[in-house]
């Protein structure tokens, strides 16, 4: 397979495994295209964006104070609304609004921290020049999904990004998903916090006063179906039970303990006994029973596959060659699932560089390369708000587990597409008038620029509408 | 906006503005009686209106052989004098002009030729003489010469020109989302995504059911009592009229939508307070196809705002001057597709109660061929900004030296056209 033109890959480089060129970025790229990609990749991980910095138990604790607050207002609120009815029955509205105003406290706390988080990985998106680097992060963070539709996930997701997902999207598989699977917002995401073992020793301490506590799969099963083997892999429901016993006692420092926020092992909740799991022993006790089977899925092959594939169908095609998942595979069993290697293999395939674009930009990733496109950055959370949410990718809110979905047919659709241009005109007319559009259109496309589009943009009547044309173009939309 | 220093009149007006979820600003607080003061309105055409087919020289030898098939014919044409009609969709500015009300100026240019719709736009709008000259428009300097917040200025549409931007905020007006850009958007959009599969479709439909969706809102909630004539019907009819050549069945509604936006901008300017100053964009002159239904359908949205202006001015009709201005005109002979490709010189429409009975201004170049610029448009026979420093001069009764130096600067060759008012 021969590869394109120098230039043609510049354009490639910036708009397939980008997020869409910055002025002058395609330039930057055109003199070895390849070397501009594999300059992104690092040992030390993704950048972190510039957000308040907050680790997760950090923000637990504070979450935990406001609702400690709330409780309080209400007790009191019913205190008064109780016994002392019949002497001062007055008070009672103070106290209302005193417990409904902590309610609101709780509330600003989330949105505070969660839009602030949004924004700066927005804005570290928009800004910057290794946007290969951010795109590799954020598939990881989308493949391992925490979503703000769990509220009490939505102060950490931030944090699990930074914490969990950022260090080590250049480094192994398997301390990624060990992260991932240990970090307080995936423990609380997929509710293994609260899962404990039938038999084991806490369980029995409930079941004697009369508590209902257990198993609960969800984390074991997604770990399974969604960031290792896949769902394809062929196990068994006892296989997604065993893996749930091996995770018992995997959870998070509660509001009383000095730990809150972070990983505990809890092993008064650990399931006693060997598992067997995927035709494999785990004679292990406590935690590292857990750790062990996590690390044999990291190793198992058909986490290769599974994960090679999806980031094939991310970066390339929704039906990616079958090629390039193979040499993809190779690198990743070849080197232990060294994402770095992995990384360099999908820059060094021919296949990636198919200059026929078939992937349609979802809305953050088109929202974001139009910002980039003008070189400039979101200053407010509310200037992405408003379209994400109506392109139907709510910041921080994946619909489930599988994260947001990756196929063009889920984002090109009617009413996307309407939305879409709705809002590029105004954005246009928020900073078309001050830019040539011919040179944007180079910019931002260099060589992937179509004739017909090239054409559209130069005669167009106003810059706003060329600008328009520009970012609603069909190579725009797709990368 | 709820200003209590504000007369109750205007705030009641605003009130009833805001419930017909538009935002309007004005500038200023002195109130000064609407009755009597000198009103400019500024049109701007965008996309390089074809000065020969708004006013065709019939009487000119080479017209008929340059145009072939979109020229105007003769039996249809509405005649001004010996060499010039007027487009038969121009039937209110013919009217006019019968009274004396309404001049052309058939080739009048700006000092660009670079024939970039963007910089010519820029150049019109700044009053300099080259693109990139300055970031503030004349008419917003305009205002800062007559002193700020003495005279208020309106911009209507949902492109706020530059010809208002600068130092003086000026309100701005527009009757629904993306009532100009975005008939012309769909349009154009659907032919990029031609050759594609999955957004072709994709589109197509997302356009039929926003389409079918703002019926339905239309039917459900009838339009509100209006601040002055106009009202919603405006927004939701004026884009198929916008629309390259829609169809016969839309410029019915097309003509009534355009009439509405013309009386609801002389609804404002006819309030105490309202603007003296008002410019207002119309897009989609840029024929480079199809021509003759295109113009035909753009010059009876022109001609249909006109009306609805003059109309609800009423007796302040005679207190008023609009300019109907484009940034070039286009190629005199048409091309392959039945159009036209960007040219130079254009030819402007004067109107108004104010205006003195008299032939064209400036004069007329012909349309032979040695006459024609570079072999190929019109040849511009005045500038642009003669026409305007006149209107400001004469009408407005701006200081001279003012016009001069501070509202077009460095534009001492463009002697200022005097005497039409």
């Amino acid at each position: 397979m021969s590869l394109p033109s120098n230039d043609l890959m510049a354009a490639i480089a910036a708009t397939r495994f980008g997020l869409g060129a910055r002025p002058g970025e395609i330039e930057a790229a055109r003199s070895d295209p390849r070397g501009f990609l594999q300059s992104q990749i690092r040992r030390e991980g993704a950048d972190l964006p510039r957000d308040d910095g907050e680790s997760a138990p950090v923000r637990y604790a504070a979450f935990a104070d406001l609702r400690q607050e709330r409780r309080a207002a209400r007790q009191d609120a019913r205190m008064v609304a109780g016994d002392d009815t019949k002497s001062i029955p007055v008070v009672d509205a103070p106290n209302r609004n005193a417990k409904s105003e902590a309610q609101k406290d709780v509330q600003r706390y989330i949105r505070e921290k969660t839009t602030g988080d949004f924004l700066a990985r927005a804005q570290l998106a928009t800004d910057t020049e290794t946007s290969f680097r951010e795109r590799w992060a954020l598939f990881f963070a989308n493949h391992f999904t925490v979503s703000q539709t769990k509220q009490a996930a939505s102060i950490v997701i931030g944090p699990f990004e930074r914490e969990a997902i950022r260090p080590h999207a250049f480094g192994r598989f398997e301390d990624m998903l060990l992260a991932a699977s240990t970090h307080a917002a995936m423990l609380t995401y997929l509710d293994q916090a609260q899962s404990v073992g039938p038999g084991s020793p806490a369980a029995r301490y409930q079941t004697r006063k009369g508590r209902r506590t257990g198993l609960n799969e969800n984390l074991a099963r997604e770990i399974l179906e969604l960031h290792t083997v896949g769902v394809d892999a062929g196990y068994s429901q006892a296989d997604v039970t065993e893996f749930a016993r091996a995770l018992t006692g995997f959870s998070i420092g509660r509001a009383q303990d000095p730990d809150i926020g972070a990983f505990v092992f809890r092993a008064n909740t650990h399931e006693p006994g060997a598992r067997s799991i995927l035709g494999k022993a785990y004679a292990q006790s406590g935690e590292n029973q857990g750790l062990s089977v996590l690390k044999a899925l990291a190793a198992d092959p058909r986490t290769a596959r599974h994960v090679c594939g999806k980031i094939a169908r991310h970066f390339v095609a929704d039906d990616p060659p079958p090629a390039l998942v193979k040499r993809l595979e190779t690198r990743w069993i070849e080197t232990g699932g060294q994402l770095d290697e992995v990384a360099k293999a999908l820059i060094e395939a021919p296949e990636a560089w198919d200059p026929t674009p078939t992937k349609i930009k979802t809305p953050y990733e088109f929202v974001i390369s139009t910002w980039r496109a003008v070189g400039g950055r979101p200053a407010a959370f509310e200037r992405l708000n408003p379209i994400l949410i109506s392109l139907g990718q709510k910041p921080f809110s994946p619909p489930s587990p599988k994260g947001w979905p990756d196929e063009a047919g889920a984002w090109a659709s009617p009413d996307g597409l309407v939305k879409r241009m709705q809002w590029t005109q105004g954005f246009a007319a928020a900073v078309a008038d001050t830019r040539d559009p011919d040179a944007l259109a180079r910019s931002a496309l260099g060589a992937r620029l179509s004739e017909p589009t090239a054409r559209a943009v130069a005669r167009a009547e106003t810059r706003r509408e060329a600008f328009a044309l520009l970012v609603m173009s069909p190579e725009f939309q797709r990368r | 906006m709820t200003d209590r220093s504000l007369p109750p009149s205007r705030r009641s007006f605003l009130a009833a503005a805001a419930s017909l979820g538009v935002a309007v600003s004005f500038v200023g607080r002195q109130a000064h009686a609407a009755d009597g003061a000198k009103k400019l309105v500024v049109v701007v055409c965008r996309g390089g209106m074809d000065g020969l087919s708004v006013a065709p020289p019939i009487g000119d030898p080479g017209y008929a052989a340059l145009r072939g098939p979109i020229a105007v014919g003769a039996e249809a044409a509405l005649k001004l004098d010996d060499t010039f009609a007027l487009h038969p969709s121009l039937t209110t500015v013919h009217a006019l002009a019968r009274q004396g009300q309404a001049r052309i100026a058939p080739a009048i240019a700006t000092p660009d030729r670079a024939r970039s719709h963007f910089e010519a736009q820029d150049v019109l709008e700044t009053g300099e003489a080259k693109v990139y000259g300055a970031d503030s428009g004349w008419l917003n300097r305009t205002l800062e010469v007559m002193g700020p917040g003495k005279t208020e200025a309106l911009s209507v549409g949902t492109t706020a020109p530059l010809i208002l931007r600068g130092k003086v905020q000026a309100a701005s007006w527009s009757p629904g989302k993306g009532l100009d850009e975005a008939a012309r958007l769909p349009t154009l959009l659907q032919d990029l995504y031609k050759g594609d599969p999955l957004l072709g479709p994709a589109f197509a439909r997302g356009l039929e059911t926003e389409a079918m969706a703002q019926a339905a809102m239309t039917a459900l909630a009838p339009a509100p009592a209006p601040p002055a004539e106009g009202g919603m019907m405006m927004a939701a009819s004026t884009p198929a009229m916008n629309r390259p050549g829609g169809r016969p069945a839309d410029n019915r509604q097309g003509r009534e939508a355009a009439r509405k936006l013309g009386s609801t901008l002389a609804g404002f300017m006819r309030q105490a307070d309202g603007p003296q100053i008002a410019a207002l964009s119309l897009d989609g002159f840029d024929t480079h196809a199809g021509q003759v239904g295109q113009i035909a359908t753009r010059l009876t949205y022109l001609d249909a705002v006109l009306d609805g202006l003059h109309e609800g001015l009423g007796p302040e009709w005679k207190n008023t001057v609009v300019v109907a201005v484009t940034e070039f005109g286009r190629t005199a002979r048409v091309n392959g597709t039945g159009g036209t490709d960007h040219g130079t010189a254009s030819t402007a429409l004067l109107l108004g109660g104010a205006l003195k009975r008299g032939g064209i201004v400036g004069d007329w170049p012909t349309l032979s061929e040695t006459a024609l610029f570079e072999n190929r448009d019109v040849a511009p026979t005045l500038d642009m900004r003669g026409l305007f420093k006149g209107v400001l001069i004469d009408h407005l009764g701006v200081d001279r030296a003012d016009v001069e130096r501070k509202v077009f600067v460095d534009s001492a060759g463009a002697r200022p056209v005097t005497g039409l008012v």
